[in-house]
């Protein structure tokens, strides 16, 4: 007997008694509600054939008090049920599946493994189509307001990985607004748009009806082109916007917290990790629809307010962890374990795993090979750990992914068995193998029997290799002293931390000093000078204002930066820095601005607004360009906030001008997540939204009214009624880009981290590792990373403050043992290592012999540059040895 | 009378140091709980926990991971999302 299982949404079916997924952790079978036995007591067969008398049907709830001191909410999202409106024919159209059926379909662990098959008789869809919005951006019964935020996107992978599927689709994406404003996000709707077959349509679109024979899905929709029309697909998405967690009443009530009208959590502006019962804070979707970098700052931001609690509990509880002795294999032959990943269907569909691991016994020193469906499910570690004991493995490979991702989790996975970590490697038969190979079976398994038999020459050659300890040194700098930074130091130094912070102006504040109010109405001044006046009279908040850093040496847990300020030449020790020095606003070229004065910024705008300037309060004409200076390519990036700026303004204008007329030109509104609501206020106020494409710009010249008034003349296209405009404007304000700071490229120089294509600061994962770089202890917040919202802001300085303590916390911190050494005798001083070394861990000392290179390991990065560069061969990089990697080519050139 | 109320002030001050350490000695006390183990549970959970705090995860589901766990690959890298 199967029911459907919920893990594949329902698609596939599975046993009352099952596993979650493969990859569940934990990993332990568990029976449903589906049950037969739990739902009308028969049946019984599992406890009878369980041969370890796990099964107990008998088992109660359990209750268990559990006491604390502070509490994270992170429960989530609810995927929007498009059943509750008939419309949409979910559940009664075959073929009309949400985007979270279609995630299980497109993957390799889906139900049918990762084949995209239609419902009605599971063959390939070809002609696919996505409706957007769905459930997000209405006011309807059952329909949220608000915009689910993350939606645009999410389809636009969903494209990219059908055409991976099949490069002959033909994709349709009916939407209103692609709404790309997060980081890279222009650049992937740009690589999505530009694939063959693509449609992006701009439509609202109604289901209307199913053809009954070949279950093909009719959609209705508009263009300004062609009218309505109306045209088949075979398989229709819904991309479904993002709920509050189903239970979120009860969960409210048990926790006492408050909701928003939304029905998300209530917290407060300034502290969006804050709920409203002091002790209680919150992370993820629960505040607001929100995407997974988000989710995994807000979370380290709400750690970090739960450890400013009860900073003084710290270690009290937490217990070490213990690995087995090393033990010493050095004297032994190689006795190598492979161990191949079907990765689910990732690799075995390609790659012919029992093949390959019955080639692997072949190989010289391999005494051991097996398949496992997920390596790096918890069973299939542990299996690696039991049969390295059970065998007396002392080199181990695993044939599997990248070892980016997880060469950490298998190195642990030796340690567990006793063996050096060093004596791992990694064979990516996923990457470089099945993905790029899946047309070509047969190859892609002599490939992977390549990659694996290289990996086993080197195999034999590694050396075991000592990480080394480094103490960290407690302190914290926050270079920059705008709201991110502020608040970040602000984090730290409450949990017993010194803080120095450096801030290049005379005063501390930030562009926040320019801003006046949110949306959401927040007088931003008053909190500022209240965040300013916490940061000053903080006794462990060293503040350097007027001040530019001159040089940055050392490395994680010891850094020394030298601060040129008003206090004259400082040298800092610290152990963690945080980069928050913001952004800067583009000084627009166009639209007359710089030549009229009538023509100003959004920011320039708002401080008129405030001063209630005449010309501008009472204006009887007022129009606002969107996307000025970005979204093109110079700057091939959506600034994020100007549309929220833009209505902020406008509304605002219109409380004070009620007759005023406003008109904002944009080319897509990018209100995502709950300003939506105030992008309908202000349409519902009358402010006129006039689209434009970037090939037709608006024009602005210098002219006069009909009633003789000198006014700023606006010409542009309608695309809904197909015509000219010309408007006349009595000021005009340009959305102005977010750039990067002005001093970026020197900073990033500074302390060794990099910048992004457009030139803002690049964390080390995009979702992952939001708050860090690639370069160990150095964190990042605030608009130095992207641009974003004051609440945004704050929260990604709380979530650097949280992954700053995971470091400072400790005393000492793990250095790689992959570093380079220099055979001195080799050496002749010529000093090109030294040169050429970004991270300066090379330098000269004095000996008999005269100067000789000698490597700083704490500083050494194992790039391998100097080794290369080394004219006498006198470098070697540990664990990419030259033997290591001469024997690996080796093994490539020989035959099967 | 004055007598009577340190008494009691010395009964409360007992009572409460005992059910402080009945507390401290319970195993089931820690510093943090997190309630979901999506990824932003997880997040919380392995910084609190590396920072020297005892952590207790919550999920409703028997595995977790919560929708991410869900998704075939994650934008804009298209990592998969295990």
């Amino acid at each position: 007997m199967k029911y459907p299982d919920q893990f594949n949404q329902e698609i596939s079916k599975n046993k009352a008694v099952h596993i979650y997924f493969a990859q569940a952790i934990p990993l332990i079978t568990y029976i449903d509600e589906s049950c037969l036995y739990l739902k009308e007591k028969k049946c019984r067969i599992c406890e009878g054939v369980c041969k370890n008398q796990a099964i107990d049907l008998n088992q109660t709830a359990e209750k268990v008090e559990v006491n604390v001191g502070a509490i994270i909410l992170s429960p989530g999202l609810e995927p929007f049920d498009p059943k509750v409106r008939d419309e949409y024919r979910y559940g009664k159209f075959e073929n009309v599946v949400t985007s979270m059926d279609y995630e299980r379909l497109m993957c390799a662990t889906g139900p049918y493994e990762g084949e995209i098959l239609r419902a009605s008789d599971k063959r390939h869809p070809h002609k696919i189509a996505w409706i957007q919005c769905v459930g997000s951006r209405q006011v309807i019964p059952g329909g949220n307001s608000y915009c689910s935020s993350v939606c645009c996107t999410y389809t636009q992978k969903q494209v990219i990985l059908t055409k991976e599927h099949d490069a002959e689709a033909e994709c349709t994406i009916f939407h209103n607004d692609i709404r790309s404003y997060g980081k890279d996000f222009e650049r992937f709707f740009q690589r999505t748009e530009r694939l063959p077959g693509i449609r992006f349509i701009r439509s609202y679109t109604s289901i209307v009806k199913e053809d009954p024979k070949s279950k093909n899905v009719t959609i209705r929709y508009s263009i300004p082109e062609d009218g309505v029309k109306e045209e088949e697909f075979d398989m229709v998405v819904l991309s479904v916007g993002l709920n509050p967690p189903a239970d979120v009443k009860d969960l409210a009530k048990r926790f006492g917290i408050e909701l928003n009208h939304h029905d998300y959590c209530k917290v407060n502006p300034v502290n969006p990790m804050e709920t409203t019962r002091p002790g209680i804070f919150v992370s993820g979707a629960f505040q607001g629809p929100t995407d997974i970098p988000e989710s995994v700052f807000t979370a380290s931001g709400a750690g970090s307010q739960c450890a400013q609690l009860l900073d003084y509990r710290r270690g009290k509880l937490a217990k070490e962890r213990i690995y087995p002795p090393e033990r010493d294999v050095s004297e032994e032959e190689p006795r190598i374990g492979v161990f191949v990943c079907h990765c689910g269907a990732n690799i075995g569909r390609v790659v012919n795993v029992p093949d390959t691991v019955e080639y692997c016994k072949t190989l010289p020193n391999v005494v051991y090979a097996q398949e496992q469906l997920f390596s790096c499910a918890t069973n299939c570690a542990k299996e690696i750990t039991d049969m390295t004991k059970e065998k007396g493995l002392n080199r181990v490979i695993v044939a599997a992914c990248s070892p980016r991702t997880l060469e950490p989790l298998f190195r642990d996975t030796v340690r567990e068995a006793g063996l050096n970590q060093y004596y791992y490697d990694m064979a990516n038969i996923r990457e470089q193998c099945s993905w790029v190979h899946s047309k070509e079976k047969e190859e892609a398994t002599g490939k992977a029997k390549d990659i694996i038999r290289m990996s086993v020459a080197r195999a034999c050659l590694l050396e075991p290799l000592q990480e080394i300890n480094l103490p960290v040194n407690k302190a914290a700098l926050v270079v920059g002293g705008g709201i991110a930074g502020m608040t970040c130091a602000l984090s730290i130094a409450s949990q017993g931390h010194e803080v120095y912070l450096v801030e290049k102006e005379k005063n501390l504040g930030g562009t926040a000093r320019r801003i006046h109010t949110t949306l959401e109405g927040l007088d931003v001044q008053a909190y500022l000078s209240d965040l300013v006046r916490k940061v000053n009279q903080n006794p462990s908040i060293h503040v350097y204002t007027d001040a530019t850093i001159t040089g940055a040496a050392g490395y994680v847990g010891n850094f020394v930066t030298t601060v040129k300020s008003d206090r004259g030449v400082t040298e800092i020790r610290h152990g963690a820095a945080v980069i928050a020095v913001g952004a800067d606003v583009y000084k627009p070229a166009e639209y007359l601005y710089g030549e009229d004065d009538r023509v100003m910024t959004h920011l320039e705008l708002e401080e008129q607004i405030n001063k209630g300037d005449e010309k501008v309060v009472h204006a009887e004409s007022l129009v606002m360009i969107q996307c000025v200076g970005c979204r093109n390519e110079d700057r091939n990036y959506c600034s994020r906030i100007c549309c929220y700026e833009s209505i902020k303004n406008a509304l605002k204008l219109k409380e004070i001008n009620p007759k005023m007329d406003i008109y904002i030109l944009f080319r897509d509104m990018r209100t995502y997540g709950f300003s939506e609501d105030y992008y309908r206020k202000a349409a519902d106020k009358e402010v006129k939204f006039i689209r434009y494409e970037p090939q037709d710009k608006p024009e602005v010249k210098v002219g006069e009214s009909d009633d003789g008034r000198p006014v700023l003349k606006v010409t542009a296209t309608d695309y809904i009624l197909g015509n000219r405009l010309e408007i006349d404007a009595d000021i005009i304000c340009l959305a102005a880009a977010v750039i990067p700071s002005a001093g970026s490229k020197e900073v990033s120089q500074l302390f060794k981290v990099t910048l992004g294509p457009d030139g803002f600061f690049q964390e080390a994962h995009v979702k992952l590792r939001p708050v860090e770089f690639g370069a160990d202890g150095v964190y990042l917040c605030g608009t130095a990373h992207y641009p974003k919202l004051i609440s945004e802001a704050i929260e990604q300085a709380y979530g650097a403050a949280g992954r700053v303590l995971t470091l400072l916390s400790h005393d000492t911190v793990i250095a790689s043992g992959s570093v380079c050494e220099v055979d001195e005798k080799k050496c002749m001083g010529c000093g090109q290592c030294v040169a050429v070394c970004t991270y300066s861990a090379i330098e000269f000392r004095e000996t008999k012999q005269g100067k000789k290179a000698v490597v700083i390991p704490v500083l050494c990065k194992g790039d391998g540059l100097c080794n290369s560069k080394c004219p006498t061969g006198a470098i070697r990089l540990k664990h990419f040895t030259d033997e290591e990697l001469l024997a690996q080519i080796d093994a490539a050139a020989e035959d099967e | 009378m004055e007598k009577e109320l340190e008494k009691i002030e010395d009964q409360i001050r007992k009572s409460l140091a005992d059910s402080i350490r009945k507390s401290f000695t319970d195993s089931h006390f820690g510093d943090v709980m997190v309630v979901g183990g999506g990824v932003s549970g997880v997040q919380a959970s392995l910084d609190l926990a590396t920072a020297g705090f005892k952590v207790y995860l919550v999920d409703k589901a028997p595995a977790i991971g919560g929708h991410m766990a869900q998704l075939d690959k994650t934008f804009p890298t298209n990592d998969c999302s295990i």
